[in-house]
């Protein structure tokens, strides 16, 4: 069972870490351990391997800054369920190998601190309010996904999966 | 089908028919990098196994967002990203001092209309000002266009927006850009490109500004169409399917403010009035070019800043900053109090150059008001234009900036005391070293500088 993490609308990428301590700032091992550290205090200590972001609209809004996925990539986030995402940080979760859902019902069935199972076969995060529904993501998502990420997936294939 | 500018960019580029939400591999013309990102870029590469970039002479490297270094963990990555440079054989190489990588890209004519250039920044879509598909994309994105010269891309659904009229004097661009984030909001833009219809022949450092804050939309790519710079062939056809048209009639638009923490909480500048402000920032790649330090200068000529407001004057490239000082723009701003930071991001987002401390209160020229955009979190921050900012600086208030550049000098003189008594005693009284504006013009004039005292 993973923990929830429920936020709101328009989380931005300074939220999930603040620009001031970019790995570019305070060095490579440590921008992750500042994951939320203005917006959800406590998070980098209590997240736990597996656990699910749950959002509302525009998830991962403002800068291209990867490291902020590359922080949830670092604490093991299982996955991310929202309304929608921004596109940049839609991208970098699926080159990173996180799980990006969109689902419109989530963010007001789950609850922060929920016990939930991301169910990607079935396409369904379940919580105990009941089931979620998952917008299916595009076969050359999934196959990036599938592989890790798109630098694992390069490396296995030296292209990028067909487009169709 | 009839398309749009992005459809028949992505169409041309991928040599396939290719309509909104197709999934297409595209060439790209060019890669940008910069250094807060170049470790990340650097360890993409190495992860992929690509020793080197798959063609030194379409990447473009810029030392700018941190620039010059400000902590010794900064300066360490710019030494590695240097060397990276030199031992990739990397000829388009700006280190610090040279301006902000958008900027140079456009000015320098790095930016192919009708291409595709991935860069390692989110307002890349400002390369959309010369009619190139600018898209920003993160640090594992940008190591992949970097080994393969190549990126995917999911042709985006487009919106069209649509300027009449001219702006009223004291009304610009930026207010103009603003008022359609005020309208499109964050996210109404996520995933599309906004095409410009009407802003062909504006100067390009006003359609930097309108392609650079497309980003704050959400937008892929923001691209002006007609620009002198553009083929023929770049312009949608008739028919073409829009998901939203906005117009902005210029003619009747006022100057707009951003209030924090959001961008597309924008409001007329006459709803903000009598806002204090503690830190004026002139600059970014929205707006640091010679013109606006032209419109600030307009304002600040010949006076003296609030001695309660710290101006920070950051250029967006070397030129923008030889220019003005050529001009003595740059010494106009300097005499009226201001600080002048060399070319680059400056204080933009809050790593270097006079970031904001908690509760302070800044009006900037730039794109984003995030929390802690600028600096601490408790920080707040207004944006708007280089004459709603220089009139801040001036009075140490929001205030609209058009009865100042209407008013004769005694006129003037009381619109600044009154708005500076409503704001005193919000911060310390600086000190301001003594007052050599007529002197230092009139040693420029003889030197053979060109001191242009009027605006
Ligand atoms: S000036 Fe500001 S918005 Fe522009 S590239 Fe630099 S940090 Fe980004």
């Amino acid at each position: 069972m993973a923990r929830a993490w429920v936020f709101g609308d328009d989380l931005d990428t300074d939220q999930i870490v603040p620009g001031r301590y970019a790995p570019f700032m305070v060095g490579q091992d440590k921008f992750h351990t500042y994951a939320f550290c203005d917006a959800r205090p406590g998070f980098a200590s209590d997240v736990r391997q597996g656990d699910i972001l749950v959002g509302g609209e525009n998830f991962g809004c403002g800068s291209s800054r990867e490291y902020a996925v590359a922080a949830l990539a670092k604490h093991g986030i299982g996955g991310i369920v929202a309304k929608s995402f921004a596109r940049i940080f839609f991208r970098n979760c699926i080159n990173l190998g996180i799980p990006v859902l969109e689902s419109a019902e989530a963010v007001t069935l789950v609850h922060d601190g929920d016990a939930v199972t991301l169910d990607l076969g079935a396409g369904r995060l379940r919580a105990p309010a009941g089931d979620a529904r998952l917008r299916p993501l595009a076969p050359f998502a999934q196959e990036i996904l599938a592989a890790g990420g798109v630098v694992a997936y390069l490396r296995e294939h030296g292209d990028f999966p067909p487009v169709a | 089908m009839p398309k749009t500018v992005a459809e028949k960019i992505l169409s041309r580029v991928a040599a396939r028919d290719a309509t909104a939400g197709d999934l297409v591999i595209a060439p790209v013309s060019r890669v940008m990098v910069h250094d807060s990102v170049i470790d990340a870029v650097i360890a993409g590469l190495r992860d992929l196994g690509k020793e080197r970039v798959w063609d030194t002479t379409k990447v473009a490297v810029f030392v700018d967002h941190a620039a010059p270094a400000p902590t010794p963990v900064v300066a360490d990555s710019h030494r590695v990203l240097r060397e990276w440079v030199r031992a990739q054989g990397i000829a388009t190489f700006y280190d610090a001092g040279e301006g902000v990588c958008h900027q140079i890209m456009v000015e320098e004519g790095y930016c192919e209309p009708g291409t595709v250039i991935v860069g390692s920044d989110s307002h890349s879509n400002s390369y959309g000002a010369v009619g190139a598909f600018g898209a920003g994309m993160g640090a594992t994105d940008v190591a992949v266009a970097l080994a393969l010269g190549r990126t995917w891309l999911r042709v985006p659904e487009s919106i069209k927006v649509t300027f009449t009229g001219r702006p009223r004097k004291g009304v610009t661009m930026k207010d103009a850009i603003m008022r359609v984030v005020r309208e499109v909001g964050t996210d109404g833009a996520r995933y599309k490109c906004v095409e410009f219809h009407g802003a062909g022949t504006l100067p390009q450092g006003d359609r930097i500004t309108l392609a650079g804050m497309t980003t704050e939309m959400g937008a892929k790519a923001g691209i002006v169409v007609g620009t002198p710079e553009a083929p023929d062939w770049l312009f949608p056809d008739r028919g073409a399917a829009y998901v939203n048209e906005v117009t902005v009639d210029l003619s009747t638009l006022e100057p707009q403010i951003a209030v924090p923490p959001r961008v597309d909480q924008v409001v007329d500048v006459s709803e903000a009035v009598g806002q204090p402000v503690d830190v004026v920032f002139l600059g970014s790649c929205t707006n640091g070019r010679l013109v606006d330090m032209r419109q600030a200068a307009a304002v600040l000529r010949g006076r003296r800043i609030s001695p309660e407001v710290r101006l920070e004057v950051v250029p967006s490239s070397r030129r923008q900053f030889e220019d003005a000082m050529a001009d003595g723009t740059l010494l106009a701003l300097s005499a009226a109090g201001a600080v002048i930071g060399s070319s680059g991001c400056g204080p933009c987002l809050g790593r270097t150059g006079g970031v904001l401390a908690g509760q302070e209160i800044c009006l900037s020229t730039a794109n984003r008001n995030y929390r802690g955009r600028m600096g601490s979190a408790d920080a707040s921050i207004f944006i708007g234009s280089p004459y709603v900012a220089a009139v801040a600086a001036l009075t140490g208030v929001i205030d609209d900036p058009r009865p100042y550049l209407e008013a004769g000098d005694d006129a003037f003189d009381d619109l600044v005391e009154r708005r500076r008594s409503e704001r005193a005693g919000r911060g310390a009284a600086s000190v301001r070293s003594g007052d050599r504006s007529r002197e230092l013009m009139v040693a420029a004039a003889r030197s053979g500088v060109a001191a242009e005292i009027d605006d």
